[in-house]
């Protein structure tokens, strides 16, 4: 049932490159900064070397989900515009040796991000990590162009509602025949699917008919963790980070059995269908 | 056909409810993103209509509506003429011009809605009312209705 999620590495010029993978979803709030602050960190906890590149200029946040704000002296504009070099710009991980973030610019516009530059600029990080991970900004404007355009393959985020399943739909189209997306789905409430109050994974894959790379479940620890900001991947004993997990090895190449989440019922619950075994659906 | 129940007894689901929604909003989304395919299948239409009865082809009109559960492609083609000595050049079901058909509009309703229609197709009467043609549409797909009732 799974897919395996391997894409042979980019070989150019004899020199072996990483991977740049752009996570984006068209719609906002979806969860891409968080799935890519925990995809992130999950690599590197498998020893990879990753670098984090917060491509949503002006509305930076990447730093805040992985608790490096107050590490930020340059961004990606600094860079593009040879302000800063590359080095001075990355911000390495609290936590991780081989996981850097490059921090969006918060006061300039996507507007001022040049094409061709980002790509050179993503090249180079691709020289430098096994993974670079793109955040790319709502929308499917300028600034998901230019979060796109370095990028060999994409990961769209989607939770299960009309409105973020359409907008994945459309951005899948924009992105064309150079990726093929895989689908993270992010956001699923089990419960609430078992009751037939929301879309189920197969509801949405139906649709979107991606290869399906994971599935995050509304938990509250995923708010915890940002509010702390300290990536769940960090850590080793709860449900949703292991689900990270599972995708980070997806992504490396392993074959995971396919993702499964779990039913967490409430007693009330267990006592719900115990008596009032109605038709549901 | 569970789903079906379901309506019967007014007990849809929201999560069905939205599969639905999205369904039917991907379907436009998608047509609205295909104007050369759209233009294509109007070029198409006409030369399979043409080749039994002549058509206005100024004042052909063809669109697509949003309806209580599906989509439909309407479409308004007036015919103008219709040759007596019908010559099948097409394959298939060569269809029986009426000559009393002048200026009838044809429309043609594409359905892709896998719910269930109350109403079978109607056997085509032989007057001059408009004919109705259903089709299942390519469109999206019909699979995977969700969910098995306990």
């Amino acid at each position: 049932m799974h897919q395996p999620a391997v894409e042979p590495l980019q070989d150019s010029a004899g020199k072996t490159l990483g991977r740049a993978i752009v996570i984006t979803s068209g719609k906002g709030g979806v969860g891409k900064t968080t799935t890519t602050a925990n995809l992130g960190t999950a690599l590197a906890k498998r020893g990879a070397s990753v670098a984090l590149v917060d491509a949503d200029v002006g509305l930076r946040n990447l730093d805040i989900v992985m608790g490096l704000e107050s590490r930020v002296k340059h961004h990606v504009l600094d860079v593009l515009e040879e302000t800063a070099t590359l080095d001075e710009a990355l911000v390495r991980d609290k936590h991780s040796q081989t996981l850097y973030l490059l921090a969006a610019a918060q006061t300039r516009e996507k507007d001022d991000v040049d094409t061709d530059k980002m790509i050179a600029l993503i090249d180079s990080l691709r020289e430098r990590f096994d993974y670079v991970l793109i955040d790319c900004p709502a929308g499917i404007e300028k600034g998901f162009q230019n979060a796109v355009a370095g990028a060999q393959e994409a990961i769209v985020v989607c939770t299960p509602e009309v409105s973020a399943v359409r907008d994945v739909d459309r951005v899948v189209g924009l992105l064309g025949n150079k990726f093929t997306p895989q689908l993270v789905i992010n956001r699923l409430r089990p419960a609430l699917v078992k009751k037939g109050k929301m879309l189920s994974v197969d509801d949405v894959n139906s649709i979107l008919r991606l290869p399906l790379l994971g599935v995050i479940a509304d938990e509250p620890d995923v708010i915890v963790s940002t509010n702390k900001g300290e990536p769940l991947a960090l850590r080793n004993d709860s449900q949703t980070a292991s689900a990270y997990h599972a995708i980070a090895a997806r992504i490396a190449g392993e074959d995971v059995p396919a993702p499964v989440v779990e039913q967490k019922e409430s007693f009330m619950d267990k006592l719900g269908n115990l008596f009032g075994g109605r038709g549901k659906r | 056909m569970i789903e079906f129940i379901n309506k019967l007894f007014g007990r849809q689901n929201s999560g069905a409810t939205a599969k639905e929604r999205l369904r039917l909003v991907l379907m436009s989304d998608h047509l609205s993103l295909a104007p050369e395919m759209i233009e294509a299948m109007k070029r198409d239409i006409v030369d399979v209509i043409s080749r039994y009865v002549e058509i206005d082809n100024s004042k052909m009109d063809v669109h697509f509506e949003h309806q209580d559960k599906s989509l439909a492609m309407l479409a308004n083609i007036p015919i103008t003429g219709v040759a007596r000595n019908n010559p099948p050049g097409g394959p298939g079901n060569g269809s029986k011009a009426d000559d009393d058909a002048q200026a009838a509009s044809a429309e043609a309703r594409a359905e892709s809605a896998p719910a269930p229609q109350a109403a079978a197709p109607k056997p085509q009467g032989s007057g001059n009312g408009p004919r109705r043609k259903r089709k299942k549409s390519g469109g999206a797909q019909a699979q995977g209705t969700p969910a098995p009732a306990t």
